[in-house]
């Protein structure tokens, strides 16, 4: 039976439309594939009895049972590559980390052995798994549970990375994410999983490597994704109030990068600012910024610019964190730059 | 005891010595590079815990890896090739000597940081488990990887989810050049299968049969009852940790007294005393007929053509 493909939720207005929670998205996401295929399992902290830490598999253990919804011991290195093993053995698991915080005891699970297995072995090792949980900061975390590691991710050949800001690109994109048999890195967000969006009731899939226009506009283009997008939304509804008509894409998924969304944007707009949580350095916007500056320079009437978050860790207090973290107030000033620059 | 069995052993040990052999040669003519750990001294483990597999079961090791692909069926051609980073190699010249493969005889690799492939191995045992099938997964790690996380935690798993995995240490007395008394605390490895808790032994690695009785119940409590193992394979390899260590931190002396129990020779003794003494040279001419073979096939192989550099890094 084959799943209807939808690209954006716009473009078929025949569907039956509810509106759902992020953590419902991916609960919908996850049980209508392991409805679908056996091989497919969750596996992580908290997962089962326990619903989820953020709640994103109630109801799971109780349908699907101990053999597939398995709780595990704090253990990430161990479970990762329990995965992993699994999935070279035919199985298609999705692991949760809590946090992807959490992921950094696993890292050399995900970029040595599943990131790399299809290639060392020519083909021969296969790896279809789910790396998926909370990405991201929330708030007054502290440093060490506040981290986005899209950029990490993103540096290894061999994975996907894909990190969506709503609940209709979650559940589109995760269904896809399941089937892919390439390892996938599926980011998500602590502060959105109670973020309603408009799902259609109908089975759908969002095809992985499709950036999706949010926003259309003339002026600028305004790059995003995960919970950034929704900062993005809003800076460009300031910028209109200024009447500057900015155009937001969501690029949805990282790896691969939907350069021909990008392009075609900026071949419009002529000046591009990209908006992330990461610290700049070494960063997926840095990358951006040089794709676009090298392959249509001459598209561009203006610097690209980069709002990232400052180069420090994050704090505590909230006195102290929209200093230190990429927001609206911080990255307004830096467009405008950019907007009033003439060539 | 069975003559077919005992030269069937010994024809697998000689031939992976005369294959490493030529491999350390290929080395020094600089016709292999990177690294190229060898197995040498350590045949009896590979072999006696593989002989008693079923084809269906997983094979699991790290980067001293040829030893464990030959005996699980690898062809040698194949891994000559790889050696030598050819078109025609077990992985395509994508891996070399750390990283031999052959999914189609269920050998997973050939894995290069120590201790991280003991989870694999247990998830190869937990998807058996979950698809009912019987297959049991072996993992064989060296001394240098019980202090490692990845080692606790694959342990750990695979004890509380009862996975049918087997993992043996063959510990050769060095992690690289550091003594094992500098790594561990104790001279028993096994014991640390107690905290898990899963049955346990310790063996002589030199032995053949030894490993063979060992593994073999371990095969057993895994396939029936679907219950993990550990095991310590006490052994020694006569070469540096790699081609490039000229192994300076352990006295000749140790070494020759070492090879006075070199596990092919006492095979060979067992052998000739039951007046099977022809049959050793038949082997050994077979074998070195296929390792020379191995070696033409390989140098006349062709070199993976620069356009399939980009293959296999998505499907």
């Amino acid at each position: 039976m084959d799943t209807p493909t939808i690209n954006s939720i716009f473009s078929d207005p025949g569907l039956t439309m509810r509106e759902i929670q992020i953590r419902d998205a991916i609960k919908e996401a996850m049980s209508e594939e392991m409805r679908r295929d056996d091989r497919v399992f969750l596996m992580g902290e908290e997962v089962g009895s326990y619903n989820g830490a953020y709640k994103c598999s109630k109801g799971m253990l109780d349908e699907f049972g101990a053999k597939r919804v398995i709780d595990t011991p704090i253990a990430e290195c161990g479970f990762t590559g329990v995965g992993i093993g699994a999935a070279m053995a035919g199985l298609r698991p999705i692991i949760e980390f809590m946090t992807f915080n959490f992921s950094l005891v696993a890292i050399d699970q995900i970029l040595n052995t599943a990131a790399k297995a299809l290639y060392m072995s020519a083909g021969q090792l296969r790896t279809p798994i789910v790396f998926r949980g909370a990405g991201g900061a929330a708030f007054q975390l502290g440093a060490q549970h506040t981290n986005s590691y899209e950029s990490f991710y993103a540096y290894t050949p061999g994975l996907y990375v894909v990190a969506p800001s709503t609940p209709f690109d979650m559940k589109g994109l995760l269904k896809s994410s399941i089937r892919n048999d390439n390892p996938v890195v599926f980011i998500e967000s602590e502060l959105t999983y109670g973020l309603k969006g408009m799902v259609p009731e109908e089975e759908y899939i969002i095809p992985l490597g499709l950036a999706d226009i949010k926003k259309e506009g003339s002026d600028i283009t305004l790059i995003s994704w995960s919970k950034m997008v929704h900062v993005t939304l809003e800076i460009a509804a300031e910028l209109e109030k200024e009447g500057v008509s900015a155009e937001v894409i969501d690029l949805r998924t990282l790896r691969p990068l939907d350069k021909e969304a990008i392009f075609n944007s900026v071949s419009k707009t002529h000046r591009v600012a990209i908006i992330q949580e990461q610290h700049s350095v070494a960063s997926y916007g840095a990358y951006l910024s040089h794709l676009i500056s090298t392959e249509i320079f001459d598209e561009l009437d203006a610097p690209i610019c980069l709002v990232s978050s400052a180069e420090s860790h994050f704090p505590y207090s909230k006195a102290l964190e929209p200093y230190i973290m990429a927001n609206k107030d911080m990255a307004l000033p830096k467009i405008r730059a950019v907007l009033d620059r003439c060539l | 005891m069975d003559h077919d069995l005992l030269l069937d052993l010994y024809r697998q040990m000689a031939r992976i010595r005369r294959f490493e052999e030529e491999a350390a040669r290929l080395y020094t003519e600089r016709k292999i590079g990177g690294f190229l750990h060898l197995y040498i001294g350590q045949e009896a483990v590979g072999v006696g815990a593989i002989s008693v597999l079923e084809n269906c079961d997983f094979v699991w090791t790290a980067y001293r890896c040829h030893g464990q692909y030959l005996a699980k069926g690898g062809n040698s051609r194949a891994g000559m090739a790889e050696l030598l980073g050819k078109a025609t190699g077990c992985a395509q010249g994508r891996g070399g000597s750390m990283h031999f493969y052959d999914s189609s005889i269920n050998f997973m690799g050939g894995w290069g940081i120590v201790g991280a492939h003991l989870p694999l191995a247990a998830g190869t045992a937990f998807a058996s488990k979950y698809k009912g099938e019987k297959s049991v997964s072996i993992c064989f790690l060296g001394d240098g990887a019980i202090n490692q996380g990845a080692f606790h935690e694959a342990l750990s798993l695979a004890a509380l989810w009862k996975l049918p995995a087997i993992f043996i240490i063959e510990n050769n007395y060095f992690a690289m050049g550091t003594p094992l008394t500098k790594t561990a605390a104790t001279e028993d490895l096994s014991i640390r299968a107690l905290a898990y808790p899963m049955a346990r032994d310790s063996v002589d690695g030199h032995d053949i049969f030894a490993v063979r009785s060992s593994v073999h119940a371990a095969v057993q409590r895994a396939r029936e009852q679907s219950l993990p193992t550990l095991i310590e394979a006490k052994t020694y390899r006569y070469r540096g940790h790699s081609m490039a260590d000229p192994g300076t931190y352990r006295t000749k002396d140790e070494v020759e007294a070492k090879k006075q129990r070199d596990p092919i020779f006492l095979l060979a003794e067992k052998i000739k005393s039951t007046g099977l003494e022809d049959k050793i040279s038949i082997i050994e001419t077979e074998i070195e007929e296929e390792i020379q073979d191995a070696v033409r096939f390989a140098e006349e192989s062709p070199f993976p053509s620069p356009e399939t550099a980009h293959d296999y890094v998505y499907l």
